[in-house]
């Protein structure tokens, strides 16, 4: 029955071929190799709950008086976009869950990415021929945090139309062009003409969604065409892969990861509140709360804004706002840079130009994971100096000290973590063993009363014989050699 | 695609399942079959709860709580069977020469070079005038498409312009009535010693670069001497101990709405910038570069507070075209 309409649509659409390559696909197994899924599954799970979001969302800055079921704000003037976002939290069935699950989804989203392109980083994986790939994951996580900024945007209360203005600012500050580009987005000086929540609309649910769709597409097709890398083992070479099959193995784990991420999903959704835009209250340009956060993403851009001194430029008859411009532009385009660039520059330096399937020890590789965890100390140094008034507040101490302490701790700590990263590499490298399980003594007394001490081959409880690799064959239930060799029998076990 | 070498095409080869490639590598497989069912049924009535809890219309929590238990329950069930009962193998899979062959890459560059690049080479001149015209329509619809977003900024301070053209304007005018955002006009006493007031020029209420904030810094009467501010040539820029700035921060145009009676400092929440009020607004800590600007103001003969004229420069924070 099966076999009949498969034929049916082979016929019609020819992927026997192809497809059966594809189901014998073979993924290697590694924990770590599960977290750029995470990031693909919230992606999912953002562009479901955004789409029932979009349906309810008012995209418009136009004042009405709010006449919901939340009593508190009954009778005010609040923007329609304010009121639809209100409005879903409460008198939605089921809007408050999709809304808190979308945006956890999205700072999950960004932590896998983050996560990933780590562990990319540190084992080597974005080497010949993969580093199109590693460049395709960089746009998408500029993407997903440009998306992330229009998307907590968009409900235009109190603490994210702060973040509006900023943004304006900090536009505004780029030099000879940017206050055209800040007058073209905005449709004029902020707050603009109430043109902006509908532009930030559009962009966030049209324009960088599907720029993303065709760089996720891209980022899996160069996957499966490249094949996934693997860590050296037991008969893994350069040239080939060992793990299990697509079909149906990793297709019954990565669905089922799929389920279990967007469960975590929705109950961080249902149980941990986040943005509850009815508790900020409307947008006015002259408001402000204290301590307020950007989301997480967001946080090394406004740490790095913090801790920067306030080097103004001027001269000439033009305003150079470079304790503006510095962080907020020329910091961020330049980490992104490095990043677009890192695995050019390291062939260029190691002068390794040979295809690479097998990965890195990170601690094989000293000056990189040096560099990498240097990289990682700035982002989370200006990423905690964005807390500078919650930190002074919380410890007690004077607000100027943690600024201080900052613009000293966030260019002097990644130098320190090079050496220290260096150091600790080499050293596991030195060490005969690391990192291996230690063989057991086995002390034996002899009939004289002598002790002598062998080491055992494997620790006791230890052995267990790897298999050699095979080809993924098809399943047989049946031990009779005719019948498994016999064309035209063979069952599948599904 | 370099695939096409694979053995694959041959028949599969076949396995049986008492291989040891293809055993599961759960120790007991009955039990865990059962576990994972087991998963999934819990999963199923995960989800039979969500449909009834949305039903009878219960909070977002049981509807979490539910929809997570459901999705939880199926995911790990399959997870399990995926992971302890289908083969593990391990298996291989050869990867092939990933470049094309040499002859491959020669003919398609031929197609290039020789086939498209002959002609090419023979009409250098249409080719030019193409990409000119390409180039010359990547400009033609660039123009609507940047230029109808949004007006040109007003290019310096003598331009006349609203505020919504131009970062050098502002609607204060000398004479303009202060004015709170609910539209109350500000009297002379409205404040006392230490208070803080948003205010707008009158028909600007709510306008972002109107906004100002106006702080009593001593209880001074008309006749008393003016309070000396310590920025120089401004002392009669405040009013019987009042004076106002620009509540727009100028690092990154936060309204800089915590003032510090006790230090007589504003701070902006933002990026915790520090002005010192008493001195001009000159910023004593934090990223911001200038000081606010301050807006004049007076009392006419009704005690009704105005401004004594508008500010002697562009408000909020720096931008290229700021002289």
């Amino acid at each position: 029955m099966i076999d009949k309409s498969l034929n049916w649509l082979d016929d019609r659409l020819g992927f026997a071929k192809g497809g059966r390559t594809f189901l014998d696909k073979i993924f290697p197994d590694h924990w770590s190799f599960m977290l750029g899924e995470i990031a693909l599954y919230s992606f999912v799970i953002l562009l479901g709950t955004g789409v029932f979001l979009s349906l309810y969302f008012v995209p418009s800055g136009h004042e009405i008086v709010y006449h919901g079921s939340y009593v508190p704000l009954r009778g005010q003037h609040v923007s329609e976009a304010y009121a639809s976002t209100v409005g879903l939290s409460f008198d939605v069935r089921s809007g408050l869950l999709m809304r808190q699950a979308h945006h956890w989804a999205a700072d999950i989203f960004l932590g896998a990415i983050a996560v990933h392109m780590a562990r990319v980083f540190f084992t080597g994986a974005f080497r010949k021929p993969r580093e199109f790939n590693w460049i395709v994951g960089t746009l998408m996580l500029i993407l997903g945090i440009v998306n992330g900024f229009l998307g907590y945007s968009l409900p235009d209360d109190l603490v994210s139309g702060t973040g509006i203005r900023i943004a304006f600012s900090i536009i505004e500050s780029i030099p000879v062009v940017g206050s055209y580009l800040g007058f073209f987005l905005f449709g004029g000086n902020y707050p603009g003409s109430g043109i902006i929540i509908p532009r930030f609309f559009t962009i966030h649910v049209l324009i960088v969604p599907a720029i993303i769709v065709g760089l996720l597409a891209a980022h899996l097709g160069l996957l499966v065409k490249q094949k996934h890398t693997q860590f050296p083992g037991k008969g893994k070479t350069e040239h080939n892969v060992v793990g299990s099959p697509m079909f149906p193995t990793f297709i019954a784990k990565t669905t089922g990861f799929l389920f279990v991420s967007a469960a975590v999903t929705f109950l961080l959704g249902g149980f941990a509140q986040i943005n509850p835009i009815w508790q900020f209250g409307q947008y006015e340009p002259y408001q402000i709360s204290y301590a307020v956060q950007p989301d997480w993403y967001m946080g090394w851009l406004d740490g790095a804004l913090r801790i920067m001194p306030s080097w103004e430029w001027v001269g000439w008859g033009h305003t150079l706002p470079l304790e503006v411009f510095l962080p907020a532009v020329i910091f961020p385009g330049l980490i992104f840079n490095i990043l677009i660039v890192w695995p050019f520059i390291e062939s260029i330096y190691t002068k390794d130009h040979e295809y690479h399937n097998l990965l890195d020890r990170p601690r094989d590789r000293p000056k990189r994971t040096a560099a990498g965890a240097s990289m990682l100390t700035l982002l989370f140094a200006v990423f905690f100096a964005s807390s500078t008034d919650v930190m002074a507040n919380f410890f007690q101490v004077p607000l100027i000290d943690v600024l201080w302490f900052f613009r000293f701790f966030v260019p002097l700590a990644p130098i320190a973590a090079y050496f220290l990263t260096l150091k600790i590499c080499q050293e596991m490298r030195a060490a005969e063993g690391i990192g291996k399980r230690k063989h057991a003594l086995v002390v034996e007394r002899s009939t004289t009363g002598e002790y002598t001490t062998t080491a055992s081959p494997v620790r006791p409880g230890d052995e267990h014989e790897e298999l050699e690799a095979i080809p993924v064959p098809t399943f047989i239930d049946t031990t009779d050699p005719e019948l498994a060799t016999a064309a035209g029998v063979r069952r599948v076990i599904r | 695609m370099s695939d096409k070498t694979t053995p694959l095409e041959g028949t599969l080869p076949p396995a049986t399942l008492d291989d040891p490639h293809l055993l599961p590598s759960a120790k007991n497989p009955k039990r865990m079959e059962a576990l994972a069912a087991l998963a999934m049924v819990i999963g199923m009535a995960g989800f039979v709860a969500f449909i009834y809890v949305y039903w009878v219309n219960a909070s977002n929590k049981w509807e979490a709580l539910t929809l997570g238990i459901g999705m939880l329950g199926l995911g790990v069930g399959v997870i399990a069977w995926g992971k302890y009962l289908m083969p593990q193998g391990p298996f291989v899979e050869e990867r092939h020469e990933f470049h094309s062959t040499d002859d491959e890459r020669e003919s398609f560059n031929a197609a290039i070079t020789g086939r498209g690049g002959i002609e090419v080479k023979r009409r250098k001149m249409l080719l030019g005038v193409f990409a000119l015209g390409g180039g010359v329509m990547t400009l033609a619809l660039l123009i609507p498409g940047v230029r109808s977003l949004g007006p040109k900024p007003a290019k310096s301070e003598g331009t006349q312009g609203s505020t919504e053209d131009s970062l050098f304007t502002t609607n204060w005018k000398k004479g303009a009535k202060l004015v709170t955002v609910g539209g109350r006009p500000v009297k002379v006493d409205d404040l006392d010693v230490g208070g803080v007031l948003t205010v707008f020029p009158q028909g600007h209420e709510g306008s972002s670069p109107d906004q100002v904030i106006l702080i009593r810094l001593a209880q001074l009467g008309p006749n008393d001497p003016p309070y000396p501010i310590a920025a120089p040539g401004r002392t009669e820029w405040g009013v019987q101990g009042y004076v106002a700035y620009s509540k727009l921060c100028t690092h990154l145009g936060c309204p800089v709405g915590l003032y510090q009676e006790r230090t007589q400092q504003l701070v902006c929440p933002c990026h915790q910038s520090i002005f010192n009020v008493n001195a001009g607004a000159i910023p004593q800590f934090g990223p911001a570069p200038r000081p606010l600007p301050m807006l004049p103001i007076t009392v006419d003969a009704t005690g009704q507070m105005r401004a004594n004229g508008g500010f002697d420069q562009a408000v909020g924070p720096g931008f290229w075209e700021r002289p």
